[in-house]
């Protein structure tokens, strides 16, 4: 089976605390901060969208995996915010790399769980021999309607994951992955609606918590483990609270899931989420451990992925910056009139 | 004057809360058939039916639920009719089909009452349950429904030194009631501490003093007293049934700290069944917000004015102390599908005169009580309860 050989994320500088959002609509920010378990968001800047994100991710993820970039026979790009709707944000990325033209691209949509299907697509590729090499990304700069809940945690970042077959430079290998699909409108995003709508209440147990557990519990179930087998544990990521909630369902401990919720620091990053919250966790994890990985996607959807690290992680570290420094490192806090011009949400006439 | 003595001889209830795969159809069926079953009845002995739901066509665009309920429950070509008095529908659709028999006019009656609220956003529901108001001069103005009961709080705290604690302790007991009726919506208990610590929704009240946006459905079935030990072996008369009605805006209401129409119609009740309160020992009031169950104790005399606050708050009206009150956990506890809340009261109130209360049993209950209000008090429904054998 294809396994993990590289991967990097980038999450943008700004960051805008949830007093500062709080105040604008009146709301009390202590109980928003208890309630969704969040201190504040990340901000992609005026000049910053999923394509330029998933650019950074990229290139950081190759440099991590030591390839050349010529190696890579497909790249797919998830996310909800494309820059384009016709336009692949896949083909600026691999133009970006400078791939060569000899390559398989395309964009994916399942909201935050389009990067992890690419991962999934990925390696089908690469198992049929079609690839050596393929680039799965997750990348979002996520609409928050103003004075909507998730305004307070739509927030902008990506993570590319490189996968192969060549077990010298295998980092993790993926012993099996499955989804769980239904047809399930807890959030939907219309063609040319600049904000999505959501159900409320509704997105909760039928949407995130029955496809999470669904999926978990058949990946328990067809590799025969239990919570306990594994190191780790990486969950969708929409607030701090839900991953914490989800865990304790299902069995894991709190500190399971502790190095991959990367939530309340950043946001949710949407199709970057589960990916960066695995980055985070691939950043510490040991030779012989297993993550357990389950991604959401409303509409709606859960892939569950079973990895074990190799002997080649610690070597590979070299060559990254961990998630959680490069999250922390040169933060700049701005107001919420900043968060709108960066948004877009005010121009310039 | 009535014409015969009326019992109900079957209940049921469905599970209330959010339930995602289930709409007012199943729902309905749900409660209907626990109560048919409940009164060894099939759907071809029904002869009416009333069915009590306040805004089923702003919540899910259904409207004629009477004609609904009957064909889902099997009723053929009976006659159906929806009652709508806001929150207190259920109630008010229980004194119609009261009335039906005790005229003579028909034998078995079903009296169903349903809400499905979770398929709107908490704003549209606010929207909805505002109609209860009065929409000129208070929804459309601004106001909801924690508002209008907040500035009663309000009054109340000012005229006679009711506390936040005293607000609280009725949504700690609700809780504590609910953990123990497998129908509830929260079956976990809260502390103090939690409800003075939960958001802010309408000074003072806050998030854990509201009863939630739930969906349920109760039913019940009627016949006429003597003929009821056919059906049920304990029946439980209905020895009285008032209804009364106040303004129907807050600001035209002679007191903030009263609800009149509760006070006429449990009047109304003690005189028809003959009983004062303190020969009541079991009561299921309507605690939409804290501060109602407060003002309902007062309203149906089993406390002065000013002095039921402290009572709930020394433990008085806790499962088997002074007198059980929403021993079902109320509708903070229990749930508030709105148009069923006044019907599931009288489920309620007949599994504990039958003695079928299990872990919530109040020891000795021979007299209960139900107490149903839409909005801010425009309409009280009140029906007083005694076993029949």
């Amino acid at each position: 089976m294809a396994g993990i050989v590289g991967y990097g994320a980038y999450v943008p500088i700004y960051r805008i605390r949830m007093e500062e959002i709080a105040k604008v609509w009146s709301e009390d920010a202590e109980s928003i901060k208890k309630g969704l378990n969040i201190k504040e968001k990340s901000v992609p800047g005026r000049d910053e969208d999923a394509g330029t994100i998933a650019v950074e991710a990229a290139r950081k993820a190759v440099k991590h995996a030591a390839i050349k970039p010529t190696e890579l026979g497909a790249i797919y790009v998830g996310s909800e915010s494309h820059p384009y709707a016709v336009k692949p944000t896949a083909a600026m990325v691999a133009q970006s790399l400078e791939t060569g033209h000899k390559v398989m691209a395309a964009d994916l949509e399942f909201a935050c769980k389009a990067g992890t299907a690419g991962m999934q697509m990925v390696m089908g590729l690469i198992d049929s021999g079609m690839i050596n090499y393929g680039m799965a990304i997750g990348s979002d700069t996520s609409q928050g309607r103003p004075g909507d809940a998730l305004e307070y945690t739509a927030s902008a970042g990506g993570a590319a994951f490189i996968l192969g077959k060549d077990k010298r430079n295998i980092i993790a290998n993926v012993i099996k992955t499955l989804s769980f699909t239904s047809d399930t409108p807890d959030f939907w995003r219309r063609e040319g609606a600049g904000f999505p709508s959501h159900g409320g209440r509704f997105t909760g147990e039928p949407g995130y918590f029955r496809h999470v557990v669904s999926a978990t519990k058949m990946m328990f179930e067809e590799t025969g483990t239990k919570p306990s087998d594994y190191a780790y544990a990486v969950f969708h990521q929409p607030n701090g609270k839900f991953p914490t909630n989800v865990a304790a369902q299902l069995g894991f401990e709190t500190k399971q899931i502790e190095p991959g919720l990367m939530t309340p620091t950043i946001g949710n990053t949407y199709s970057g989420a589960s990916m960066i919250g695995l980055a985070a966790t691939l950043d510490v994890a040991k030779p012989g451990q297993k993550i357990l990985v389950t991604s959401f996607g409303s509409g709606a959807g859960s892939d569950s992925f079973a990895i074990e690290v190799t002997e080649n992680v610690d070597a590979a570290r070299s060559r990254t910056v961990p998630v959680r420094t490069m999250t922390e490192k040169n933060k700049m806090y701005i107001d919420y009139s900043m968060y709108l011009k960066n948004r877009g949400s005010i121009t310039k006439a | 004057m009535i014409m015969r003595d009326v019992a109900i001889v079957g209940v049921g209830l469905s599970k209330f809360g959010e339930r995602w795969n289930s709409g007012l159809k199943e729902l309905m069926a749900e409660a209907g058939i626990m109560a048919l079953e409940d009164a060894k009845i099939s759907s071809h002995d029904v002869e009416m039916l009333y069915g009590g739901t306040m805004a089923s066509g702003m919540f899910t665009g259904q409207e004629h639920v009477a004609a609904m309920m009957a064909d889902q429950l099997g009723f053929k070509n009976i006659p159906a009719v929806r009652i709508e008095n806001a929150c207190a529908s259920g109630g008010s659709a229980l004194r119609q089909g009261y009335i039906a028999v005790a005229s003579g006019i028909h034998d078995i009656v079903v009296v169903g009452g349903v809400e499905k609220m979770t398929d709107v956003t908490s704003g549209e529901a606010s929207t909805a349950l505002g109609g209860a108001g009065d929409q000129e001069w208070e929804l459309f103005q601004g106001i909801t429904f924690p508002g209008l009961y907040a500035l009663m709080a309000k009054r109340h705290m000012h005229e006679y030194g009711t506390t936040e604690e005293m607000l609280a302790a009725v949504s700690v007991k609700n809780h504590a009631n609910a953990v123990k009726n497998p129908f509830a919506q929260f079956r976990k208990a809260i502390t103090m501490d939690e409800v003075l610590r939960s958001k802010m929704v309408s000074d003072p009240l806050k998030l854990l003093d509201c009863s939630p946006i739930s969906d349920g459905a109760a039913a019940v079935v009627l016949a006429p007293l003597d003929k009821a030990k056919k059906y049920n072996d304990t029946p439980i008369k209905i020895v009285a049934s008032a209804q009364a009605t106040d303004t129907l805006r807050l600001a035209e209401r002679d007191s903030l700290t009263e609800i009149k129409a509760t006070r006429i119609a449990a009047q109304k009740a003690y005189e028809q069944a003959k009983v004062q309160p303190k020969d009541i020992n079991v009561v299921e009031v309507h605690d939409c917000f804290t501060i109602a169950e407060i003002l309902a104790l007062e309203d149906l005399g089993f406390y002065e004015k000013g002095k039921a606050g402290k009572a709930v708050l020394e433990g008085e009206t806790a499962l088997n102390a002074k007198l059980s009150v929403n021993s079902s956990g109320g509708l903070k506890g229990c749930g508030h599908p709105v148009g069923a809340t006044g019907v599931k009261q009288a489920v309620e109130i007949v599994w504990q005169l039958r003695g079928d209360a299990k872990d919530r049993q109040v020891k000795g209950a021979n007299l209960g009580m139900t107490h149903n209000v839409g909005g801010s008090g425009s309409t009280a429904v009140v029906h007083i309860y005694k076993r029949a054998d």
